[in-house]
């Protein structure tokens, strides 16, 4: 399929969050309403969706049954860029993707790549993958989420309690 | 996505196929409550039992479903076991959301499976897949099994019936992702005569949204609206639990199968004490930030040598009434106890508790004995109603299959039909008077959520038939309005008709946005016209003498008021549904 005419479109350059990294690091909080990737699919993409989105929200089952996060973990240098064929997917800077839309081809390569599972195909094979972008985080009724500097990413990313420990 | 139609997927469960239908009314109706009262004017059978083959079972969503906050709620509807007349029961959980991404206004499963099955929708898929290997299964190891052999975690939603429901328990319900229910009037059991174990609905279509409408701005408004009024701390801190010390201080708690209305006990077992001991954490329907659905735990020692299970089992105040101040069960974990066994079962809780509570009051009195309950049922003694609540699920004999059909049943049979806490179907925790008791008796779907009934006893001492009957007529049609959307009446402070109105417009439903509020007084004389025209009869309806000896805030109640507000309620209702357009 060939690219769609138009703009190109930068998701992830226009928003000027370059250098921030989205992290969950209050997971354990979660409440499972989907307001995170609802307001991804309502803001950065303009649809009603619980699954285009950049953001979703899965219950883990297991042994703790609560509810995980599925979304871009910024790895550096990113393999689903690396395998994009049109360049839709480049590094970002900090480590994720910048995403140009009108260049992707939806040969559906980079959710292929990506290790976590954190780009989403819809039925067209359009990909939806997070740019980082920080939209979400006030719609989260209990902080589940934070936007940091990508630089303090390995700290932000750990599963911090919510109270400081005696 | 705005379409001014409905788009509809008729499941033949006799045939295993599914056929999307395009149905007309959406300027009419509105979805929901309304888009329900015409699928059942279409598919429904007014005159044939409630489990002839045919009769449907539906599903709706509103316009606003998923596009805003709160539109979280799915109406269903069917012709209850419990009436045999026309009824709906509303439930959350990811049901709407997961009706919405399937692409669906709505849902009817009409037919009966030749085996028991399980149905799966989606955007692009339907089938029905045999399950007799979930037989028999409860509540929880059926949506256990289910999540393992059907796709979509995260983005589905699960409907599932326990044993009762299989069983025909005209007070079973069906379980929605396992802490919501289609609780009450008997669903679980139109469900079971399918043979319909279970539904799977996984949504995965999505939509673009309107630009240029403000709609986006709206949303933040609304979302800010509902984060940051008192909705979020009244329905997300003890939740509707923090009822139970308010009405009992207001001598409004039902106790003992309503032989008192407070109890200094009520300390044990309040909102509080839940919160304190119990929660173990919240949870939310799909699109909801307010997060009202309380998890507790209950720790059980199972084995020495400190050999522990624990169990997650979702609270809410009217299920607290029914199992505990209704039984006289004052310990909370005792509580939880009992209410994971019911859900287990596939029993609607608050039905059950008070279908127990007349029973213990009817062994009291000497009319029933353990040759009919098998256990000695004793107000306050936990153990044994936990054995009752395993007998009941189950419908172990013939007392509890009869109870399974309702109270009033059991009483026609063995007596006390003086003291059966029925309005309609059993009572909701709300004692605060005539007008309540009149507004659940002849209610819609007889709860406590048709009208604010009971509201409007605690603001207004004085005694005002035509006042009293008029604002419940007004207040149901608001509802109407708002569960045609479909909204979770938690919102119904935010949602306003101008808001309302302001949401339909930015989705581009221009012509329901100018049609507020007579859209809602429509919408509720279709399903009045509906109801009677399956069965009911208002002038017919009684309500119990243990009624008329409750004792309020206000005093004890007045039978003659109680009398004038039931007949000018019931004359209402029919010249209602008699009104020429």
């Amino acid at each position: 399929m060939s690219p769609p005419a138009g703009p190109v479109v930068y998701l992830g350059i226009l928003n000027g969050n370059f250098m921030k990294i989205l992290t969950t690091p209050h997971m354990d909080r979660c409440i499972g309403c989907h307001s995170c990737s609802l307001a991804c699919a309502r803001l950065l993409h303009q649809r009603l969706s619980w699954e285009t989105a950049g953001i979703r929200i899965k219950s883990s089952g297991g042994l703790t049954t609560d509810f995980t996060a599925v979304h871009c973990l910024v790895c550096d240098p990113p393999p689903c860029a690396a395998v994009c064929p049109t360049g839709a997917f480049a590094p970002r800077k900090g480590g994720g993707v910048i995403v140009r839309k009108k260049l992707c081809n939806r040969c559906g390569s980079c959710a292929t790549a990506c290790p976590v599972n954190a780009v989403f195909l819809d039925q067209e094979g359009e990909p939806f993958v997070c740019v980082h972008c920080g939209r979400c985080v006030p719609f989260c009724p209990h902080d589940c989420l934070e936007l940091v500097d990508s630089d303090s990413v390995s700290s932000a990313t750990k599963n911090v309690p919510s109270e400081p420990l005696p | 996505m705005n379409r001014d139609h409905f788009r509809v997927l008729v499941f033949n469960l006799t045939t295993g196929e599914g056929k999307i239908t395009q149905l007309d009314g959406r300027d009419r109706v509105a979805g929901g409550s309304g888009l329900a009262a015409i699928l059942f004017n279409h598919y429904g059978q007014m005159e044939v039992p409630w489990d002839a083959v045919d009769q449907p079972l539906i599903f709706t969503i509103g316009p606003l479903t998923g596009y805003f906050p709160l539109m979280s709620k799915t109406v269903c509807a069917f012709k209850s076991p419990y009436h045999n007349q026309y009824t709906e029961s509303h439930g959350g959980g990811r049901s709407a959301m997961a009706l919405r991404f399937a692409n669906l206004d709505a849902l009817v499963v009409i037919g009966r499976s030749p085996v028991s099955c399980f149905l799966e929708v989606g955007s692009t898929h339907h089938r029905v897949r045999g399950c007799g290997f979930l037989r028999g299964k409860d509540v929880l190891e059926s949506g256990k099994i289910l999540r393992r052999i059907s796709k979509g975690s995260g983005h589905r939603s699960i409907l599932r019936i326990g044993p009762a429901g299989e069983n025909g328990a005209a007070i079973a319900g069906i379980n929605v992702d396992t802490y919501r229910h289609f609780g009450r009037m008997g669903g679980g059991a139109a469900m079971g005569v399918k043979n319909l174990k279970a539904i799977v609905l996984q949504g995965d279509a999505n939509f673009p949204l309107p630009q240029k409408t403000g709609y986006t701005k709206l949303f933040a408004e609304v979302h800010r609206q509902v984060t940051s009024s008192g909705m979020m701390k009244k329905y997300h801190d003890l939740g509707t639990p923090a009822n139970l010390r308010s009405l009992n201080e207001l001598h409004a708690l039902p106790w003992r199968n309503l032989q008192t209305t407070t109890d200094q006990a009520v300390d044990r077992i309040s909102g509080e004490r839940f919160a304190e001991d119990t929660l173990l954490r919240n949870s939310a329907c799909s699109g909801c930030p307010v997060g009202c659905i309380h998890v507790g735990f209950v720790r059980e020692k199972f084995m020495a040598d400190h050999r522990y299970l624990y169990r997650q089992v979702g609270y809410d105040y009217e299920p607290i009434f029914a199992l505990g101040t209704m039984l006289g069960v004052t310990d909370s974990f005792a509580v939880l106890t009992l209410l994971d066994l019911l859900e287990k079962s596939g029993l609607d809780a608050m039905s059950a508790g008070v279908a127990l509570a007349w029973a213990t009051e009817a062994t009291e009195k000497g009319i029933l004995s353990t040759e009919e309950t098998m256990v000695p049922l004793i107000f306050g003694d936990a153990a044994s109603y936990q054995q009752a609540a395993r007998l009941f699920g189950t419908g172990a004999n013939a007392f509890y299959r009869l109870l399974g059909q309702g109270t009033l049943k059991a009483a026609e049979m063995y007596g006390g039909k003086e003291f059966a806490c029925v309005l309609g179907q059993e009572m909701a925790g709300y004692a605060t008077g005539e007008v309540f008791f009149t507004a659940q008796a002849l209610g819609f779907r007889h709860s406590h959520l048709d009208s604010g009934g009971y509201a409007y006893d605690q603001q207004h001492a004085a005694q005002n038939v035509s006042a009293a009957v008029n604002f419940l007529l007004q207040d149901e049609a608001s509802r109407a309005l708002l569960t045609s959307m479909v909204a979770c009446l938690f919102a119904r402070g935010v949602y306003t008709e101008t808001i309302l109105a302001e949401c339909l417009q930015s989705l581009g439903y221009d012509n329901l946005a100018t049609n507020i509020p007579q859209l809602g007084r429509d919408i509720q004389k279709l399903r009045w016209q509906t109801r009677i025209a399956s069965g009911f009869r208002p002038e017919s309806v009684t309500i119990p003498k243990r009624f008329h000896q409750v004792t309020t805030w206000k005093g004890p109640v007045d039978p003659n008021y109680l009398h004038l507000l039931q007949t000018g309620y019931a004359q209402a209702i029919v010249a209602l549904a008699d009104k020429q357009d």
